[in-house]
């Protein structure tokens, strides 16, 4: 035994279970997310459950459990979906109550634009109060039919009404800086111009308005009649329809192109049902954006922070306690950060530059409130720590002998800084980037009060001037979990959301990160240092 | 005896400290122009110290304080009015380890004329022909100019730094223990080269290696205990020398 611990081998084994639990732990992790979010676009199979009292349910089996405190018993969870009919969407049902269970052909999952999936069979179609029997190829197409509607109701109402909204406003906002203004002959004349160019769009507004009614009306025309489980039928619009289909009658490459379209949708898509379906695509750009913006605050101030405190500032108490305190930055709550921005960013700054430039605008705020630019400013002073002691790090490996060199050809400190020290410290100062960057991407806390919202109007980026609104309120992944698995009016419903939206956030994280070091890689061949 | 050329460098009641460490004691000597000076002496004996004060390398030590003074034509190199730079671009200095940039070798040769200023490209390309050429290193790697630096050999590399050096045009060139980490056939190489630059700079040389001192300068001082303990032409201070404490060091009976 003695010998054993003296031939140094248990060192060896301790660090190396060491290394395996956190392996461990963090395969775990990424199992269990992609375990429960991979899952989650699979066509899942509905079951029919016969109980002993006579009642049939239909739902997809969605886990099974023994009965707590019981023994030898057993419960299944069961997603019965018509939440409209039911009012819950998940049914427990213990085994001792099944009489029979079977898997009918014919069953149908429909994804509805509201109250979540609809279970049941396809007994006919209802078009002007006259009802006829229709196959599953043609509800398909009807579906794609009122689909293609959808898609320019949604054209309608985003895009042209968006577009005239956003014009409105810009006149209101030019009216009322002109009646602010000193009033003059010539000032007023402009202003009618501006009114008569207001009720000129407010007319295109009504019309725009009067044709989507016509065209919701056109869309409510055809209903479907479903047979629910319990032999009631119902009556469902086929445009609330997103899609439907019989689970189990797919076919395995069919129920593939099923996971790979609604993989694409959740990834392109927008929210539906107060985000609980749908894809998350606003929020995955709100997160890039906002890492990016962030990147391009933090980066250049980190990085002459660091050089000052490295190569000039001499090595004395002051310089000592300025290094530990940003150190200690990195120690302090990133909510403490938030609290920070909303004060100074959003009411000092933003108040400011709202008074300067947007006047006219007030009191609504422009730049006074939470939006995509202050929360990453935010991010950038929460993350600026790991920059700077990634790039002290940097500089100080970048061997005496080299500057020496340099010094010695009659430089400047500058000069040797700028041409031969900085360029061989980029790799390090990248990698401080890159933990910046993933710190930065899974925060959440200190987005809340600076401008993270459930659900964003618009992106942070499109086709009206100046194109890149960093005023704007936005969406983040992040956010996105806590609000879909906590504050959701149906969280069982949304778990499996949850599960996807944080492979998601790991996965960009991810993505981010590989940019950067390979680039950094890159880097690093270019510099790397040999010295005899 | 060789004919002593004019002084370039008087160094005058010269005493180095790093912070209360004596380092260097009094020293007192001359060095003459386009002259090979070697300095020898076992180590720890201030002949490096001695060789950066002369292009004030040791300002980047904290802590050092120096009395006396040196002289570079006629100019006190210690006095505050001096810039830095401006004697660093007239007193070039090669290191004991190779230390080229990570650049290309055409990039680290005209590193010092682009400080300068110098933006035209055949001006450029005139200046890296000559200096390498110099430096005995032209004809090895004229077709390999956008190399990185790092990718050639240790004698290689320690001649783009020679380069480099002289690339500036200074008026002195210190090297510190230049062969130190090369083996004998680099040695062989830059010591013919060194033979070649006294023709048109001052040399200056720190090393080891006695036999080298004995093959290519004119002038060397013997260094013991931070004190220089004889300074002569090279011929004379190997065949005839003066004091006790050098003969022993040259026959090898310490050190």
């Amino acid at each position: 035994m003695k010998n054993f611990f003296k031939s140094g081998n248990p060192y060896v084994w301790l660090t190396a279970s060491a290394l395996t639990i956190c392996l461990l732990m963090i395969c775990g992790l990424v199992m269990l997310i992609m375990i429960k979010g991979l899952g989650m676009f699979w066509p899942h199979k509905i079951v029919s459950i016969c109980l002993k009292d006579n009642v049939v349910v239909l739902g997809e089996l969605v886990k099974r459990e023994s009965v707590p405190y019981e023994e030898d018993a057993y419960r299944s969870k069961l997603k019965v979906g018509n939440r409209d009919v039911y009012g819950l969407d998940f049914k427990w049902i213990n085994d001792d109550d099944i009489a029979s269970m079977d898997y009918p052909l014919s069953a149908i999952t429909i994804e509805r634009r509201e109250w979540g999936n609809m279970y049941g069979f396809l007994e006919g179609l209802r078009k002007d109060n006259k009802t006829e029997v229709v196959g599953m190829d043609e509800a398909r197409e009807l579906v794609k039919e009122s689909k293609m509607l959808y898609e320019r109701i949604r054209h309608i109402e985003k895009k042209e009404i968006g577009d005239i909204n956003h014009l409105i406003e810009k006149n209101r906002i030019k009216l009322r800086s002109l009646i602010m203004q000193l009033p003059s002959e010539k000032l007023q004349k402009k202003a009618d111009r501006v009114k008569e160019k207001i009720e000129a769009l407010e007319k295109t507004y009504s019309e725009k308005e009067a044709l989507l009614t016509e065209l919701y009306t056109e869309a409510r025309k055809k209903e479907f009649i479903i047979r629910l489980a319990d032999d009631s039928e119902k009556v469902l619009p086929v445009f609330q329809v997103v899609r439907m289909y019989t689970p189990n009658n797919m076919h395995i490459v069919s129920k593939m192109g099923f996971y790979v379209s609604k993989l694409w949708e959740y990834v392109s898509g927008e929210p539906r049902e107060a985000n609980t379906e749908g894809g998350i695509f606003p929020a995955i750009f709100g997160t890039v954006m906002m890492v990016f913006i962030m990147s391009i605050a933090v980066v250049p101030l980190g990085v002459l922070t660091a050089i000052y405190l490295k190569e000039y500032a001499s090595d004395n108490f002051l310089s000592r306690i300025v290094r530990i305190a940003v150190n200690n930055l990195a120690g302090v709550p990133s909510i403490v950060f938030g609290v920070f921005g909303l004060g100074f960013f959003i009411y000092f700054i933003g108040g400011s530059v709202d008074k300067i430039f947007f006047s006219e605008a007030l009191p609504t705020p422009t730049y006074g409130t939470g939006g995509i630019l202050w929360a990453s400013l935010t991010l950038a002073l929460l993350t600026v720590p790991v920059v700077v002691v990634a790039t002290e790090e940097a500089l100080s490996s970048v061997p005496r002998a080299i500057r020496e060199g340099s010094y010695a050809l009659g430089t400047t400190k500058f000069e040797t800084l700028w041409k031969v020290v900085l360029p061989q410290a980029t790799p390090g100062i990248l990698t401080g980037t890159i933990l910046a960057m993933a710190r930065a991407a899974g925060e959440v806390a200190p987005l809340m009060i600076t401008g993270v919202v459930k659900l964003a109007p618009s992106l942070p980026i499109d086709h009206h001037f100046p194109f890149i609104h960093l005023e704007r309120k936005f969406m983040h992944l992040g956010f996105h979990i806590y609000d879909v698995g906590f504050q959701s009016p149906n969280v069982e419903a949304a778990i499996p959301m949850v599960y996807t939206t944080t492979l998601v956030l790991v996965f960009t994280v991810l993505t981010l990160n590989i940019v950067a070091i390979v680039i950094r890689n890159k880097l690093r061949k270019k510099y790397k240092t040999s010295l005899v | 005896m060789k004919k002593k050329s004019e002084p370039i460098v008087n160094i005058i009641d010269l005493n180095f400290y790093y912070g209360d460490t004596l380092a260097l004691k009094g020293i007192n000597f001359d060095i003459s122009e386009k002259k090979i000076t070697a300095f020898i002496g076992p180590s720890g004996c201030g002949k490096s110290t001695l060789i950066r004060c002369l292009n004030r390398m040791n300002d980047l030590i904290e802590n050092v304080r120096i009395e006396g003074c040196i002289k570079i034509k006629g100019q006190d190199i210690y006095d505050p009015s001096m810039n830095i730079t401006e004697l660093r671009k007239r007193v070039g200095m090669v290191f004991q380890k190779p230390n080229p940039f990570p650049k290309t070798i055409y990039e680290n040769v005209v590193y010092g004329p682009r400080v300068l200023g110098i933006k035209k490209k055949s001006l450029l390309d005139d200046i890296c022909e000559k200096a390498l050429t110099r430096a005995a290193l032209w004809t090895e790697v004229k077709d390999r100019l956008h190399v990185s630096a790092l990718e050639i050999s240790g004698g290689q590399q320690q001649r783009v730094c020679i380069a480099r050096a002289i690339a500036m045009e200074p008026e002195i060139v210190l090297l510190d223990e230049p062969c130190s980490a090369l083996d004998p056939i680099a040695t062989a190489k830059i010591e013919d080269m060194l033979v070649e630059l006294k023709k048109d700079y001052t040399v200056v040389i720190v090393t080891h290696n006695m036999q080298q001192a004995a093959r290519v300068s004119d002038f060397t001082g013997f260094f013991m205990m931070g004190e220089l303990v004889e300074y002569d032409d090279t011929t004379e201070l190997f065949t005839k020398p003066k004091k006790k404490k050098t003969e022993d060091y040259i026959t090898g009976r310490f050190g």
